[in-house]
């Protein structure tokens, strides 16, 4: 029961990061690996907020997640936008941007964890298993991001453009709708997902300089998993991913050491198996 | 005997002085040798040699790049090969001379493996795999600890030599030897060695590739293959130099660093690497001493302020400005020269021509 419980918020928060990661990767066409830092950013934001500033705790919540996102989009439209078509140098770049930022964090704060209170303290007892209710928060922000993401993009005007412009880029500046402009709407929606789910998982976990990297890996294998640009692969892939990480953990001795080799071992063999993913469609040549 | 000294002299003048990346090339050569006689500290002789292994890691990465396959786990072969020259050094008692070649043996074979599955995925879905064969292995380390020492990692390995001099040059010729075999592979105007063409070709387009009558499979378990081998010869001489290896070998940052030195360097060039892995590698060691609080965030800064300046790579971006290849015969030439140097063929641009091509780019 605790296994399944444990899945079920990892898998939320995972399926998130992932959405986001896949909303970008889609629109704008880059992979972005300073994503996750954003997620610590937000972390450490809510922190300083909180705790040195004695602000409000939801107060500084949403000044953390404004703060983070901000930093995030400027990072892509100054340094990742000029030179989004060569592929291999925005990696370079954004992973630098990530270990940039590690360094910034490390050298103000140190290595040293710290805590940041729930919203809700307190737990609830469910089939026998105290759970927190900053769980249930988290499940609860998880999922109604997850279904205003999906009603956004079949809904509105916007979400189609991106979803056009996912599938087709010059079909797309044909159509009059501007390439650009979606792209940074995609990023700013991808950035706000990271940084909300950040605060409301930061509780939770322990807010620490190297807490990006662990994420990003796991983020990365989801989107894979599911196949890339399909929403709902990268979703059922989250909560696999995520139950083979927390049943490694629960299960196995030593299980810390050994949980994301055992999460990517499923990965690798999925696609080895089936190597377009969960749910991918497979495209023989790509036009870029 | 005096001739054959003027027909080498010949030779270097007509192949080497002509060009000046050649030329630069050479003296960057004849510079790294002649500073393991400086009299410098032994820890500044250790950072070169372990630059040296770095060059060749990075160019074993990009010649993997050069054939399109991007990999985000190369320290999976470096970290493998380490493990094992370290186990059987210090479990077995062999010596060097036959734990590298084993070590680089355990490359090729983790690059056949890691190659099966890469031969279905392409892009993206191979670079993530790619990234998750590192963490597997890591995995494994930490499941069997009585054999690889777990998170303390092995230590006592014998060194290549106690002189840190004849260490240095010892790497310094291996890695010379590597990279310019490396760099004949991927020669794509070469006519005995097909390998460089294929390579690329299956870089720029694999389905037109493989209608054109190669064989993609055995071409990329080749790539695979020679990546590993090479990152493994690198991964022995890091062990044996290090005197220790632990898990910190197969992290992730471990598999970031080729990327990194690789792009900043200029990648599909393999020189390339080798310039950007002593750059950036001397001057993050360099910070260390000069700064080290904040050292990696002005390393990162720097290099992000780098490439934004010139995305193709420091060298391709230096060559560019001192070269210029003759549009009839192919021939390299000094950017200064108006005409080609074997074949006459006008290389400026008249001012016409120039006009003409710009209205051509709107």
């Amino acid at each position: 029961m605790q296994v399944l419980i444990s899945t079920v918020v990892l898998g939320t928060v995972y399926a998130v990061l992932a959405l986001g990661f896949s909303l970008i990767w889609g629109a704008a066409r880059i992979v972005n690996m300073a994503y996750t830092s954003f997620y610590m950013l937000a972390a450490y934001f809510f922190y300083v907020f909180y705790s040195p500033a004695h602000l409000n705790i939801f107060v500084s919540a949403i000044l953390a997640v404004l703060a983070a996102s901000l930093i995030g989009v400027m990072t892509y439209k100054f340094l990742l936008e000029p030179i989004r078509f060569h592929e291999i140098v925005v990696v370079l770049v954004s992973i630098s941007l990530a270990f940039f930022f590690e360094e910034i964090i490390l050298s103000i704060f140190g290595i040293v964890f710290r805590r940041v209170p729930p919203f809700i303290p307190g737990y609830r007892e469910l089939f026998g298993v105290r759970v927190l209710n900053q769980h249930f928060l988290a499940f609860g922000v998880g999922i109604l991001l997850i279904v205003g993401l999906w009603l956004f993009l079949s809904k509105s005007k916007t979400g189609i453009a991106i979803r056009a412009t996912s599938q087709d880029r010059e079909i797309v500046n044909v159509m009059g709708i501007s390439e650009k402009k979606v792209s940074l709407i995609a990023m700013s929606i991808g950035i706000g997902f990271v940084t909300i789910s950040s605060v409301i998982v930061s509780p939770i976990y322990v807010v620490e300089p190297l807490m990006w990297l662990h994420p990003i890996i796991m983020v990365l294998a989801c989107v894979v998993l599911g196949g890339l640009g399909s929403l709902k692969g990268s979703f059922i892939a989250a909560y696999l991913l995520a139950f083979s990480e927390v049943a490694v953990v629960n299960w196995l001795p030593n299980g810390a050491f050994i949980k994301s080799a055992v999460a990517l071992l499923v990965m690798v063999v999925v696609l080895s198996i089936k190597p377009e993913g969960l749910f991918g469609a497979f495209f023989e040549e790509e036009r870029l | 005997m005096r001739y054959y000294l003027r027909r080498f002299y010949k030779t270097v003048e007509g192949e080497v002085l002509v060009i000046p990346g050649r030329t630069m090339g050479a003296i960057g050569i004849l510079f790294l040798f002649f500073v393991g006689f400086l009299n410098i500290s032994g820890h500044l002789k250790n950072v070169l040699t372990l630059c040296t292994i770095f060059a060749l890691f990075a160019a074993s990465w990009d010649l993997l790049f050069f054939s399109g396959q991007l990999n985000l786990g190369h320290g999976a072969f470096f970290g493998a090969s380490a493990y094992t020259s370290a186990i059987l050094s210090s479990k077995l008692g062999l010596p060097i001379w036959m734990t590298i070649p084993l070590g680089a043996l355990t490359g090729v074979v983790i690059g056949v493996v890691v190659a099966i599955p890469a031969l279905r995925l392409r892009g993206p879905y191979l670079a993530i795999v790619t990234l998750a064969v590192p963490v597997i292995l890591q995995g494994i380390v930490f499941l069997f600890p009585d054999f690889t020492g777990g998170e303390l990692g092995l230590f006592g390995l014998s060194p290549i030599s106690e002189s840190p001099t004849f260490r240095y040059h010892l790497c310094l010729v291996i890695m010379l030897i590597c990279v310019g075999i490396m760099w004949k592979l991927t020669d794509s105007r070469s006519r005995m060695i097909r390998t460089g063409i294929i390579f690329s070709a299956i870089r720029e387009d694999e389905v037109s590739a493989r209608t054109s009558g190669i064989n993609t499979v055995r071409y990329k378990i080749l790539a695979f293959a020679l990546s590993g081998f090479f990152a493994g010869i690198a991964g022995g001489l890091y062990a044996h130099t290090m005197k220790v290896v632990g898990p910190s070998t197969l992290e992730f940052l471990f598999s970031i660093y080729p990327l990194i030195w690789t792009v900043f360097g200029g990648s599909w060039t393999i020189y390339g690497p080798v310039v950007g892995a002593y750059l950036l590698y001397f001057l993050s060691m360099q910070l260390l001493v000069i700064v080290p609080e904040i050292r990696m965030a002005l390393f990162t800064a720097i290099i992000i302020v780098m490439i934004l300046f010139m995305p193709e790579g420091i060298t391709r971006w230096i060559r560019d400005k001192i070269e210029i290849r003759c549009p009839r015969c192919k021939v390299i030439n000094t950017r200064r020269r108006k005409s080609c140097r074997i074949c006459e063929a006008p290389l400026q641009l008249t001012r016409e021509e120039k006009e003409r091509k710009k209205e051509i780019a709107f």
